[in-house]
């Protein structure tokens, strides 16, 4: 009986080998360790032993199977693994050679820099306030200090729309009816930004067109100064262009505000040294801004001697076009997909 | 508003070398330098020359070879592009090795083979004026090789270009200019007193002026000026003119321009011998009172709100501080002239010009306010300019008030200035920085306050902010420290605003692009798009094609679609987010103005679309929203489409735009659309996406397929299933549709994906039959037969 194990176990590993593929081993293993394998076979002849020479052999045959299942699956392994490599061998992609890759869209890049700016001001503590386009003349005018017939009226071009009596409905010429909206609808402490599309009678061209964006900030507190505006300029104008470009206030006119301000920052093609853009000027004027005036606060309810705010307003256009280096404004509201796919985001 | 430097130094000693620092501090006062031009700059190398003779090209029409002497009887070639040259001409050479005043260096180069040995220059070369036209031809009498700066008498100087902003009337004048920047520089200034000798007129009597309408004019000056002779000015009058911008006339007309850029105070000139009596009087115009005016145009005035001055028989000879008349205007003839110098009501003016579309430097001067106080210096320095003439002030002036207003002293209070700016500025301070810019500080009703006089030409300035205003401008707007306040609030968007963004970002994830089409229509572009033509329009547009408020974003969508199309770019896919402006609803003024989110997919069926909504709705908790095709929305295909209904309300629309529509709009391909009412959708609750816990028990998937009337919709079906399938329904998916062969016509197969699972165990074949049976049995009712 030991003799027939120690037979079987000489010869196993070579019948193994000379398996050369799954199938050949998966018959060795039959012939092997099957049920009418030949290690099986022994096992059933055992009954014929005493029980001292069962007790050895049941151990022999025990030691040969493991032994025998061990050689075996190491094969079996061998086998598997190198199909495995076979399939991957021949799977083999070009990483580089796509088609239909999916589309993906843009955002306009209006929409990028009004996100943009909204989230800045959104760190600094400000909500953000939209309103109608089309407005009465008390919002857009009246209630801004700037009464009909006031001189400064020639600073915006407006367009009337044929509602209510003649001049009194129009497209807002600014976002800073929005700033009465809030005023009038809330109360203070206000520290709001309001992005928004405005209107001018303007023929378009490289630089302008009848409807641009705007967005304004407006805050209404107890003892807001000049110098709140200034540190609140400042610090918008290193978050959102990089601390190398600072602001500087210069005094303006608007009917609305005072003292008066524009707001100018250094160039952000040149960082101040002068350039093209820049007229070697070394600033850009971004927008205006000044103290709210007085005849504001009083024309929403609010006393002037309690209440106090600036505001601040620029042009969102320009900031999107200059961060692209685009040179025309028109070719932001063709559609043209040519355009808006550059700027994927 | 532009000064030259040598202007400026009359009132004050400012420093002449360093141009551009004067500058920044026009700028930081508020006075913005918009450029500054270094007159007689670049002209060192420019020498006048004789022409020679003049030659054709042989390689080129449009040059001449000139030959040109420049005293030296040599003949120098140079070629020459302008036509206006004749032999014997003295002009203007540009020798080689000249920097011309753009910029440009002269050098010896061959033009076609020919040699140029310098340039001849127009009047726009020399920075001598506008014409380009041709060479600036210079007096025959002129020596040769002479520098063009000692020949024309040009002393260089320098000239600012300054933005001047409303509230400063008192920057409309090279006078006022300097006295803001003197206050700054700390360097005295002064106005000199023009004494002019008074004479004896020649017997025909003071003139006498009556003011009418004292609301129209508060102060009238009239003087007599005899011994006029009209004719040239000096040269150096006639340069400063030019200088700043103003043609020279004669003499009698520049004094006047002169006297208004240097003072501000715009005077008009009569001519005596053409006005009765010398009598005038002041008065609002009557409705459609014609005066002709200097321009030789009829002009039609309207009652209270144009101003004229009249005769003594009370025709108009003038609107008032706008444009003198054609009647009494002075000509070669005119030997005494009758002065004109008054205050108008700044409004009066301002409505006047601007209704009458007629716009000038003197109208512009009036309506930001003159000086009051000046009117009597501003005639004497006009008959000071004249005198070298020979005219001669005459004694006797009529000089008549209306209303004027006074300045009310402004109580200004340090602690309020401080609080405003953010400074620490003392009443001293205060005192110091008010006084040169004529602004007298007084004590006040305490320590702490102080009474300031306004001066005569700062009407802008009324009360104490406006005072703060130029304390913050003279101390230095750069000098306040800034500080930024703490906001009271916790930045953040609103929930609408931050679903725009969730929505822009999905659309362009689904390979979509944000357009922003203008928001104005042609007439007609509605009714094209097959939407109603009701719409609000816009009274003053630039164009017909912008006069339409639109109602829809489709006309603009198709028109960017159609704009793609003809520039070889098919399959455009856009979005926007705007707003659309309905007619107003009873009652209200403003427009119905709704912010709408339009889709359009060129190349793509309504299918597109409606997997796109798909997305959205889940995104954000609208599949409540429902799509209804019994009635498809005007202008959009009609068996492709649907409204968007949200509990029996209309907030879209769905589909496909309809090919007649494309037709009209000339787009080729198909266009899958959606438009949602954002504003509507987004305020109404939604988006609540509530926890359902996931059950640890293995599910079991049932595929059911029906055969379905064309009539009912495949909503319609998944809804009954998910409402009759039972507590254990987690995922309901239709799978499969399918038309023909052995499904009879009118009808379609849809297979749907059941996923079962119970939460606390595991499905028998019982649960799954009971819950076919029951999704059978109810589709059944529905005529929907389970397909075996």
């Amino acid at each position: 009986m030991i003799e027939d194990i120690s037979k079987i176990a000489t010869a196993a590993p070579g019948r193994i080998a000379a398996a050369i593929s799954l199938e050949e081993l998966r018959v060795v293993e039959a012939d092997l360790l099957g049920k009418k394998g030949e290690l099986t076979a022994l096992k059933k002849g055992m009954g014929a032993l005493d029980p001292e020479g069962r007790k050895v052999a049941g151990s022999a045959l025990n030691e040969t199977r493991e032994s025998l299942e061990v050689a075996i699956g190491d094969r079996r392994a061998m086998f598997e693994g190198a199909e495995r490599s076979a399939a991957v061998a021949s799977e083999r992609l070009d990483l580089t050679e796509l088609v239909d890759i999916p589309e993906r869209g843009s955002l306009h890049l209006v929409t990028q820099t009004w996100d943009r700016l909204v989230d800045v001001f959104i760190g600094m503590g400000f909500t953000v306030a939209e309103g109608p386009e089309v407005e009465t003349d008390w919002y857009n005018f009246e209630a801004l200090n700037i009464p009909a017939a006031h001189p400064a009226r020639g600073m915006w071009d407006t367009l009337y729309v044929d509602l209510g009596d003649p001049e009194t409905t129009l497209l807002r010429t600014h976002t800073s009816p929005v700033q009465i909206r809030v005023m009038t609808d809330g109360e203070p402490p206000i520290y709001a930004v309001m992005p928004g599309r405005v209107y001018r009678r303007d023929t378009a061209d490289a630089s302008h067109m009848p409807v641009f964006h705007q967005i304004e900030g407006l805050v209404v507190d107890r003892n807001i100064s000049f110098a709140d505006l200034a540190g609140t300029l400042e610090a918008f104008t290193s978050a959102y262009f990089g601390g190398a470009i600072h602001s500087r206030l210069r005094p303006s006119y608007f009917p609305f505000t005072e003292p008066s301000a524009e707001y100018d920052i250094n160039c952000v093609f040149c960082e101040g040294n002068g350039c093209r853009t820049c007229s070697q000027t070394g600033w850009l004027e971004l927008g205006g801004c000044g103290m709210v005036h007085p005849t504001v606060l009083t024309n929403v309810g609010l006393d002037p001697e309690e209440w106090s705010g600036f505001a601040f307003g620029f042009g969102l256009d320009r900031l999107a076009l200059m961060r692209h280096g685009v040179d025309d404004i028109r070719e932001m509201y063709t559609g043209d997909v040519r355009f808006l796919e550059q700027f994927p985001s | 508003m532009k000064v030259l430097l040598s202007w400026l130094q009359e009132f004050a000693p400012f420093p002449s070398d360093d141009p551009v620092a004067l500058g920044d501090v026009m700028s930081d006062l508020g006075m913005a330098v918009e450029s500054i031009d270094r007159i007689g700059e670049g002209l060192d190398g420019v020498v006048t020359a004789k022409v020679l003779g003049l030659r054709k090209h042989p390689d080129a029409d449009k040059i001449q070879l000139v030959d040109v002497d420049l005293g030296d009887g040599e003949a120098l070639q140079i070629c020459c592009g302008a036509t206006n040259l004749s032999v014997g001409d003295i002009v203007p050479l540009a020798t080689l090795g000249t920097t011309m005043p753009d910029g440009m260096e002269i050098a010896r180069r061959k033009m076609r083979g020919e040699w140029s040995n310098g340039m001849l220059c127009s009047g726009r070369e020399l920075a001598l004026g506008e014409d380009h036209a041709g060479i600036y031809i210079l007096d025959t009498q002129l020596a040769l090789g002479v520098p063009i700066l000692e020949v024309l008498g040009i002393t260089p100087d320098v000239l600012f270009d300054l933005e001047i902003n409303p509230n400063r009337p008192d920057a409309m004048s090279v006078a006022g200019v300097a006295r803001d920047l003197a206050a700054r520089l700390d360097l005295p200034f002064a106005i000199p007193s023009p004494n002019v000798d008074e004479v004896d007129g020649d017997g025909s009597g003071v003139p006498t002026v009556e003011i009418i309408d004292p609301d129209l004019c508060g102060l009238f000056h009239l003087r007599v000026i005899r011994n006029i002779k009209v004719e040239p000015s000096p040269k150096w009058i006639a340069d400063r003119l030019s200088a700043l911008g103003m043609r020279p006339i004669n003499n009698v007309v520049d004094a006047s321009n002169y006297v208004m850029l240097e003072l501000g105070q715009p005077t008009h000139t009569y001519d005596l011998a053409k006005v009765h009596d010398g009598a005038l009087r002041v008065r609002w115009a009557r409705d459609g009172e014609v005066i002709t005016t200097l321009d030789g145009i009829d002009r039609t005035l309207t009652g209270g709100r144009d101003g004229v001055i009249a005769n003594d028989s009370d025709i108009a000879v003038g609107i008032a501080g706008v444009m003198g008349g054609a009647s009494t205007e002075i000509s070669d003839e005119t030997t005494t002239v009758l002065l004109e110098c008054a205050w108008w009501q700044p409004m009066a003016i301002a409505r006047s010009s601007k209704f009458l579309g007629l716009r000038s430097e003197a109208s512009a001067r009036f309506e930001r306010g003159v000086d009051p106080a000046l009117l009597g210096m501003a005639t004497q320095r006009l008959v000071q300019l004249l005198a070298p003439s020979g005219a001669q002030l005459v004694r006797g002036a009529a000089i008549v008030r209306g209303n004027l207003p006074e300045a009310v002293p402004v109580r200004v209070r340090t602690a309020r200035v401080n609080q405003l700016l953010g400074t620490a500025i003392t009443t001293d301070q205060i005192v110091a920085l008010l006084a040169p810019i004529g602004f007298v500080c007084s004590p006040g009703d305490n320590d702490d306050e102080l009474s300031v006089t306004i001066p005569s030409f700062r009407p802008d300035s009324t009360t104490e902010t406006d005072v703060i205003e130029e304390i913050a401008r003279h101390f230095g707007y750069s000098k306040i420290i800034g500080r930024a306040p703490v906001s009271a609030h916790t930045g953040s968007l609103t929930p609408i605003q931050r679903d725009r963004r969730i929505i822009r970002q999905i659309l362009v994830g689904l390979g979509v692009h944000e357009a922003m089409p203008l928001p104005f229509l042609a007439p007609g572009d509605l009714a094209r798009c097959g939407l109603p033509a009701e719409a609000v329009t816009v009274t003053n547009p630039l164009a017909a094609e912008e006069s339409v408020l639109r109602t829809s974003l489709r006309p603009g969508l198709l028109r960017a679609i159609a704009y793609n199309e003809s520039h070889r770019t098919e399959g455009a896919s856009l979005f926007e987010i705007g707003k659309a402006f309905g007619v107003p609803t009873q009652g209200t003024l403003l427009p119905d103005e709704r912010e709408h989110l339009a889709l359009a997919l060129a190349g793509r069926d309504a299918a597109a679309a409606a997997k796109v909504w798909a997305v959205l709705a889940q995104t954000l908790g609208l599949e409540a929203i429902t799509i209804d095709q019994t009635a498809p929305p005007a202008g959009l295909h009609a068996t492709r489409s649907g409204t968007l209904l949200a509990g029996g309300a209309v907030v879209g629309e769905i589909g496909e735009i309809d090919p007649g529509v494309l037709h009209a709009v000339g787009v080729r391909e198909r266009v899958a659309w959606l438009q949602l009412d954002l504003g509507a959708v987004l305020t109404a609750p939604h988006g609540e996406h509530r926890y359902r816990p996931i059950s640890r028990y293995p599910s079991s998937d049932l595929d059911l397929a029906f055969e379905v009337d064309e009539s009912v919709s495949a909503a319609t079906i998944e809804a009954v299933v998910r409402s009759s399938a039972g507590p254990f329904l987690v995922k309901v998916v239709l799978f499969d549709v399918f038309r023909g062969q052995p499904v009879p016509d009118g009808r379609r197969s849809l297979a749907y994906r059941l996923r079962l699972q119970a939460p606390d165990r595991t499905l028998t074949d019982a649960d799954i039959g009971g819950v076919q049976q029951a999704v059978v049995d109810a589709l059944a009712a529905r005529g929907a037969a389970l397909r075996s």
